[in-house]
């Protein structure tokens, strides 16, 4: 299976870690994966201020870097949906928003492609972690993204110890997250108690942007210890330690 | 009311510190959400209740005009006048004349979110008459001297101890911090009220084509009294509130309490059809419903027309954490919460109103349990078009969209910034790799650090990765030979 990884900007700039253990469980699930190099970014963060060329604009690239792939992936549940948003963009043109739906029905939130779409399962771990998952707000509200992080870490050995209010936003909310700064950090401050009060150790959530928040607050508190990972580095770890073939 | 919502931002840094208002809004957090939650569970298919209250909304918001008039002519068949107001102002003069022609001295209201658009109490205080609410929440707020904070809780934002503070102050009696008894007290206040009054004003939840009449939902029992035992009763509502039929008001009833207070159905539902019938014991002997348009029909047909299908419940600021964590008053008029950011700046003007539409990180907590399924981050969405289009947003803002948005058309670019940004975020990061100040983003950095980026791009990485190992994948730089494969000119 020919996947296109869609990389994601967050990703590429702040922690490129997340990429390489995204394509490590990838490619433990059976994958091919391949990284279109003229990749930049989804749009969101110009549609979502308003500016609707952001979406029509990037949205084309996206259909020319990625439109011949069996399957797209990224590491984000926001970027995959702004991308599923894509064929609304392009109601005025039939034939180009089928081009659009087919691509999108087809790209997909990394721990939603390795539960219901790889073609193998990890292989189970041994971790002797526990941690606190964050919903992050798109891939749990409109990709439906809420037991597939779970059914994986469980699968390495995670202990999941749910939080108050794991559903509700942290307060990153991309450019909101700077435009109303404090109602953002009152937002994260929250998430954070309600994490700590799992005795996790670490935080951890599919989305870059909102584990920065959080990450951000829980320092700015003085919390130096507590880990903040994405769901991908966790079990791209567990993997690591315990190296053994796909099924 | 005074209107403050071009202070969003500030509003919400005062509600933020305000250490009172934050206990109380986590004390009540998310208890409207708990009960709605647990009220859906004895419910088989509550998805397609929501489905068919939406339709119904939508189907009547086709032919508004028809329903109205259908609306108006069978009110007045069974002796309602019906009165249309262009705007708040006119709404409040007409309901002034009738007062005047009827020699009214003392009003009583029960919860009117129309009334409070149009500043009516003050218009009626300002000709000489007493008004006074009787709804609990708006009655305490009327002592208090504020608005409400939300549309079916307006003193959500008060504790029991502030009330009991307003209560021995404007009662003089002695002070009490027992829930009940400070109802009991509320209820000794105003029965003497209800009883010299002349005239009643109600909202209007909805109204009904087919019989010409007003449906008030209401829990506290005040709504009935105000409209029965007054010999005048004045209903002012919206344009939008119609519903064809007593059907689909049943239908819409199914969705309207569980969303907004998880109640299976409300203590009082209200049907009220006409004037007092010869020989009756209660009933107003003169009946008027006021319809008020105030910017409603300029949203049929926009992009904001699915605002109109709002019927009211509250479950969106129920749920939303922004509205959770500075509510109701921060918005800064009649309607807070996702629903205020999308009616306050289509009533008011979008100028009027800037950083509401911005005041949501499009979380969609409000989208999933919006009863009549109101599309409402997508209309925020909008609004934040219509600023960015408009010229509304900050010069400095609408460059570095524009910027961002060409470098990120521009691949090579745009990996050579983020290769140069990176290294100087972490040129700026101190030892512990983070950055606890970044000029430009104080936004960010008032109350968070920002960790530093790891190391290199990705893309870098993984480009020297790949002549690393030599390893052959298709590189696709040249952005003009891919584009003419996909087939796209633009």
């Amino acid at each position: 299976m020919r996947i296109g990884l869609f990389i994601t900007c967050l990703v590429d700039a702040m922690r490129p870690s997340i990429g390489f253990a995204t394509i490590s469980l990838l490619e433990a699930a059976g994958c091919e994966v391949i990284i279109p190099e003229a990749q930049t970014c989804c749009g969101q963060p110009g549609f979502n201020s308003g500016d609707r060329a952001s979406g029509t604009a990037l949205g084309l690239a996206f259909l020319r870097d990625f439109e011949n792939f069996d399957a797209v992936v990224a590491p984000s549940g926001s970027c995959i949906g702004m991308i599923r948003d894509y064929p609304a963009l392009f109601k005025d043109d039939p034939a180009l928003q089928t081009r659009f739906q087919t691509l999108t029905n087809r790209c997909y939130e990394l721990t939603d492609f390795l539960v219901n779409h790889a073609p193998h399962t990890l292989s189970p771990g041994q971790s002797d972690l526990a941690v606190s998952y964050h919903d992050s707000c798109t891939g749990l509200r409109q990709l439906g993204v809420k037991s597939q992080p779970r059914t994986l870490l469980a699968s390495q050995g995670v202990e999941v110890r749910e939080m108050k209010d794991a559903e509700i936003c942290c307060g990153f909310g991309g450019t909101f997250s700077i435009k109303l700064g404090d109602i953002a950090t009152q937002m994260a401050d929250k998430k954070c108690t309600h994490a700590l009060e799992t005795a996790c150790d670490a935080i951890v959530g599919g989305d870059l942007g909102c584990l920065l928040n959080i990450e951000g607050r829980l320092r700015r508190r003085g919390d130096t210890h507590t880990q903040v990972k994405h769901v991908a580095e966790i079990l791209a770890d567990s993997l690591a330690q315990a190296p053994s073939e796909p099924s | 009311m005074k209107v403050s919502s071009g202070e969003f931002k500030g509003n919400a840094r005062k509600q933020l510190a305000d250490a009172a208002l934050q206990s109380n809004l986590r004390r009540f957090g998310g208890g409207f959400a708990d009960r709605r939650r647990d009220a859906l569970v004895k419910v088989d298919d509550f998805e397609s209740l929501r489905d068919r209250a939406a339709s119904i909304r939508a189907e009547v918001l086709e032919n508004l005009d028809y329903w109205l008039l259908k609306f108006e002519a069978e009110a007045q068949r069974r002796g309602t006048q019906v009165h249309w107001a262009e705007t708040g102002a006119e709404a409040n003069q007409i309901l002034l004349n009738i007062a005047r022609q009827a020699g009214v001295q003392r009003v009583v209201k029960s919860k009117s979110m129309v009334s409070e658009e149009s500043g009516l109490n003050d218009v009626l205080t300002e000709a000489g008459m007493t008004v006074t609410e009787t709804d609990l929440g708006e009655y305490i707020l009327q002592l208090a001297g504020e608005p409400p904070s939300h549309i079916i809780a307006p003193a959500i934002h008060k504790s029991r101890d502030e009330v009991s503070d307003l209560f021995v102050k404007h009662h003089g009696t002695p002070r009490t911090d027992d829930i009940p008894a400070l109802c009991e007290e509320a209820r000794g206040q105003l029965r003497p009220h209800f009883l010299a009054a002349d005239m009643g004003v109600s909202g209007g939840n909805f109204l009904i084509a087919e019989t010409g009449s007003v449906t008030i939902v209401t829990n506290e029992g005040n709504g009935r009294m105000v409209t029965t035992l007054p010999r005048v009763h004045v209903a002012m509502t919206g344009i939008e509130k119609v519903l064809p039929t007593l059907e689909d008001l049943s239908a819409i009833l199914r969705v309207l309490p569980r969303s907004a207070t998880g109640q299976d159905i409300t203590n009082y539902v209200s049907i009220l059809t006409g004037i007092r019938d010869d020989g009756a014991m209660d009933g107003p002997q003169e009946n008027h419903v006021i319809l008020v348009d105030n910017g409603r029909s300029q949203l049929l047909g926009s992009d904001l027309h699915d605002a109109l299908r709002c019927i009211r419940c509250g479950a969106c600021m129920n749920h939303c954490p922004v509205y959770q964590n500075i509510g109701g008053h921060a918005y800064g008029w009649v309607y807070p919460g996702p629903i205020g950011a999308i009616l306050t700046p289509a009533y008011l003007g979008l100028d009027k109103a800037l950083d509401l539409p911005q005041a949501s990180t499009l979380c969609a907590a409000c989208e999933v349990v919006c009863p009549v399924r109101i599309p409402l981050p997508e209309l925020m969405r909008v609004l934040r078009e219509q600023e960015l289009t408009q010229g509304l947003r900050p010069w400095h803002e609408r460059l570095s969209i524009r910027l961002w948005r060409w470098l990120a058309l521009h691949p090579r670019l745009y990996a050579f910034a983020a290769r140069w940004g990176t290294r100087a975020l972490r040129w700026l990061a101190g030892k512990d790799r983070l950055l606890h100040r970044l000029p430009g983003l104080d936004g960010w950095t008032e109350g968070r650090d920002m960790p530093a980026p790891q190391g290199e791009t990705f893309r870098d990485q993984w480009r020297r990765k790949q002549s690393a190992d030599r390893k052959i994948i298709p590189i696709r730089v040249g952005s003009s030979q891919s584009k003419k494969t996909a087939g796209l000119e633009k």
